[in-house]
């Protein structure tokens, strides 16, 4: 039987090093772009096209085109097949059709604007808003959820703690994530990387309940009396489950974010890692720390230093 | 077999074919509704948001107003045979809006015009080449065309003696003025109501252009209309009279004709798109069912044909409700997939677990459904939670294409919990009940030794 909780330092570690990247990764963007995320244009207003060219086209020599033209501060993102998405602030329909032209002048290819997508500075700022207050509603509303589905389990409060802490973890490695790709290839989060946040987080406590229900029903069993290998028997035996249910759901989602076209990548993205993650987070994290809160074993939090004397 | 396991399997054939009636093809019209409704992402087209000047407006009539606006507009859109555009009012922190749909238009220009930024009538007369030119008149020495702004708000249908509808209206001190000079040069001819540059045409698609047969000064009413045409004409004349001007307010100040929101797609990209997702999709349904058969063997195949029954009976809900398919929609189709497999898979490693602890089959299959059904119902509320929560976030304004993800997963999520509890299990039990298969090796268990460590 694999030991999953025996090997839970090993576990905080990965854990460790994934969430302080995330924050690193925050932190430097906060400096640097004036915000935690590279946000897009759903929040901050500007427009953003699709510009689909005739011949080939290099992106970085697209890119200083587009800021010789006067649009320095403009974003690209590789569509595939001659097409880019430019990222930039709102100009108007007549505006955009004449950069699309100049840079096919420029660039000697025929072009053509296939998605032009304007957003202005009040309806960004609302959307914002009501981006926030989706978070704060549906975390209350799964909080809630979380305190309801645990009534059952010996100690609540204990249990369900871990069970958002696990969740806490999780939302912070994917913003990690992203703010590492928007500092690195400039990838922005917009509305749709919200709703697949959402989505995730509702996934990651499914995971978190059912590895959850299986302990209570082993420690109420007896199995076992030692906690740490009642935790350990009810994480293997949901690994068939919990594996199988992210494998049918990944193949899928990773067929769509291959092949699935560019509009909606890192949506895919958010939702891949988000099951990715969830999985990993139930089968060696929430249980795990779990064990350490009911042992009182909180050395094990801290992986680096030296073992407590046994 | 029991007789309610015969039962729900014929409820469940019968669901099926209808769902499969209605589904195929998918661009078949079924119950009056056309095809699979798509996105603006996969069908191009356009979507514009305008905030509403109601400065002109008394307060507590804005309302009203805005219906007008919306109205006249869907008239300038249809007029144009575009029949699937909407038009919504959008109310925010006391300010209206206006959002415009129209799928299909590739010209943003074309389509701002059409939308037109104003929605008074203009009174047109014929010149002597037969063209539509505007009813103009003198007052104060100022030139004027004569326009549905100088009505009185008590434009309405009365009924002559013959029971014919007739529209009645009262032109205020300017209207008047004109409507006198024009009637009286136009007496005997014909006049039209204009929309921008289209004439409002009757139900039947005659231009609606009355002939003069009096001087009228500050009453008149126009006959001959029909009813419905009456009734149309007169919620457009109320609505003409105040001018709402579209635009956006920056900075206290309202620039007219400048949209808060807009977004156009080419037909081409949403074409390729279609493609790419139906191709993406289909290589990761084959995946899936390829791993459900091999690793659960015969309850995999019963889980790829409850599949199979979802996906249909699914498809039937997009094309009956309708829901408008979008490309996020597709992610989350894909995702409630997962899901719904994700309730196959709980109940087999339940079954699994209990024959491998010695039960018989029909035991094994009654109790994993049962044990199982706890920890479906449990996982699924999370994503409900987070559905009804998108699906408001949504429903505002710039925030489209979630709604679309949330209400096909919220959706799925729903069907997936029906498939697995109705559809898998009446598949399994007819299977077990008729002893057809008892090999344990066909449902994925190899061997008896005890599966729970005990270390």
């Amino acid at each position: 039987m694999i030991d999953f909780v025996g090997k839970r330092r090993w576990f905080f570690l990965i854990s460790w090093i994934l969430v302080v990247i995330g924050i690193v990764s925050l932190v430097i963007s906060q400096i640097e772009l004036d915000s935690p995320l590279q946000l897009g244009i759903d929040f901050e207003g500007g427009t953003s096209m699709m510009l689909k060219f005739g011949s080939e086209v290099d992106q970085s020599q697209l890119r200083e085109e587009i800021s010789r033209l006067g649009y320095e501060k403009a974003r690209t993102q590789d569509a595939d097949e001659g097409r880019f998405i430019i990222y930039t602030r709102e100009i108007d329909s007549d505006e955009a059709e004449e950069l699309a032209e100049r840079l096919g002048t420029e660039l000697h290819s025929q072009v053509e604007i296939i998605d032009y997508y304007y957003v202005s500075e009040v309806v960004a700022a609302k959307t914002a808003r009501n981006a926030f207050i989706a978070v704060i509603v549906a975390a209350v509303a799964m909080l809630f959820y979380i305190v309801w589905a645990f009534r059952r389990m010996p100690k609540p409060f204990r249990w369900g703690s871990c069970a958002v802490i696990a969740l806490v973890h999780n939302v912070f490695i994917i913003l990690g994530v992203f703010s590492l790709l928007g500092l690195v290839a400039g990838v922005a989060i917009d509305a749709l990387f919200i709703t697949g946040l959402l989505a995730v987080v509702g996934y990651s406590i499914n995971n978190t309940v059912v590895v959850f229900d299986r302990i209570r029903e082993n420690k109420a069993r007896g199995i076992s009396s030692d906690f740490a290998s009642t935790v350990n028997s009810s994480i293997v035996e949901t690994l068939g489950r919990c594996l199988n249910t992210a494998l049918t759901t990944l193949f899928v989602l990773l067929a769509l974010f291959l092949f699935g076209g560019a509009t909606i990548h890192y949506f895919v993205l958010v939702l891949l890692l988000g099951v990715i993650i969830g999985t990993y987070d139930s089968l060696c994290f929430t249980g795990q720390f779990l064990v350490v809160w009911e042992t009182g074993d909180w050395s094990s939090l801290v992986p680096w230093a030296k073992k407590a004397a046994q | 077999m029991r007789r309610r396991t015969v039962y729900l399997l014929i409820f469940i054939l019968v669901l099926f074919g209808f769902a499969l009636w209605s589904a195929v093809p998918l661009d078949r019209e079924v119950f009056n509704r056309e095809g699979l409704r798509l996105g603006l992402d996969l069908a191009g087209g356009i979507y514009l948001v305008y905030q509403a000047d109601t400065s002109n407006i008394e307060p507590g009539t804005e309302d009203e107003a805005m219906r007008g606006v919306r109205d006249v507009i869907e008239k300038r859109i249809n007029a144009l045979g575009i029949t699937e555009s909407t038009v919504r009012i959008q109310q925010y922190a006391g300010e209206y809006g206006v959002a415009i749909e129209i799928p299909g238009i590739a010209d943003i220009e074309k389509a701002k015009e059409m939308v037109g930024l104003f929605t008074v009538l203009e009174f047109r007369e014929q010149d002597a080449a037969g063209n539509w030119t505007p009813a103009q008149g003198t007052v104060n020495n100022e030139t004027l065309t004569l326009t549905s702004r100088y009505f009185k708000e008590n434009t309405d249908i009365a009924v002559d003696q013959y029971g014919k509808p007739l529209l009645v209206f009262e032109w205020d001190e300017t209207g008047a003025q004109l409507s006198e000079q024009i009637t009286t040069r136009l007496l005997g001819k014909q006049m039209a109501i204009f929309l921008g540059d289209e004439p409002l045409r009757g139900e039947d698609g005659h231009i609606i252009a009355p002939t003069v047969q009096a001087v009228i000064t500050d009453k008149g009413q126009i006959e001959g209309l029909s009813l419905a045409d009456a009734t149309e004409l007169k919620g457009l004349l109320n609505a003409g009279r105040i001018d709402v001007p579209l635009g956006k307010w920056e900075n206290e100040e309202f620039k007219p004709n400048i949209p808060l929101y807009q977004w156009q797609v080419k037909a081409t990209l949403g074409e390729d798109l279609i493609e790419k997702s139906i191709r993406a999709a289909a290589i990761g349904i084959v995946l899936l069912l390829i791993f459900m058969l091999v690793y659960y063997r015969l309850p995999g195949l019963v889980a790829c044909l409850a599949l199979g029954i979802y996906g249909v009976v699914l498809l039937a809900i997009f094309k009956l409700v309708p829901i408008t398919l979008t490309l996020p929609g597709v992610a989350g189709f894909v995702v409630s997939l997962g899901m719904a497999v994700d309730a196959n898979v709980l109940i087999f490693e339940r079954m699994k677990e209990e024959l491998r602890g010695g039960r018989s089959l029909a035991a094994a299959v009654e109790a994993g459904f049962n044990r199982a059904w706890t920890a479906i119902r449990d996982s699924n509320i999370t994503t409900f939670i987070a559905c009804f929560v998108l699906i408001w976030l949504g429903g505002e304004l710039g925030a489209r294409m979630v709604s679309g993800f949330a209400v096909i997963l919220l959706i799925g999520v729903a069907l997936s919990m029906f498939t697995a509890i109705a559809v898998t299990r009446t598949f399994l039990r007819l299977i077990v009940g008729s002893q057809v298969v008892t090999n344990l090796k066909a449902y994925g268990v190899t061997s008896f030794r005890i599966a729970r460590n005990t270390k």
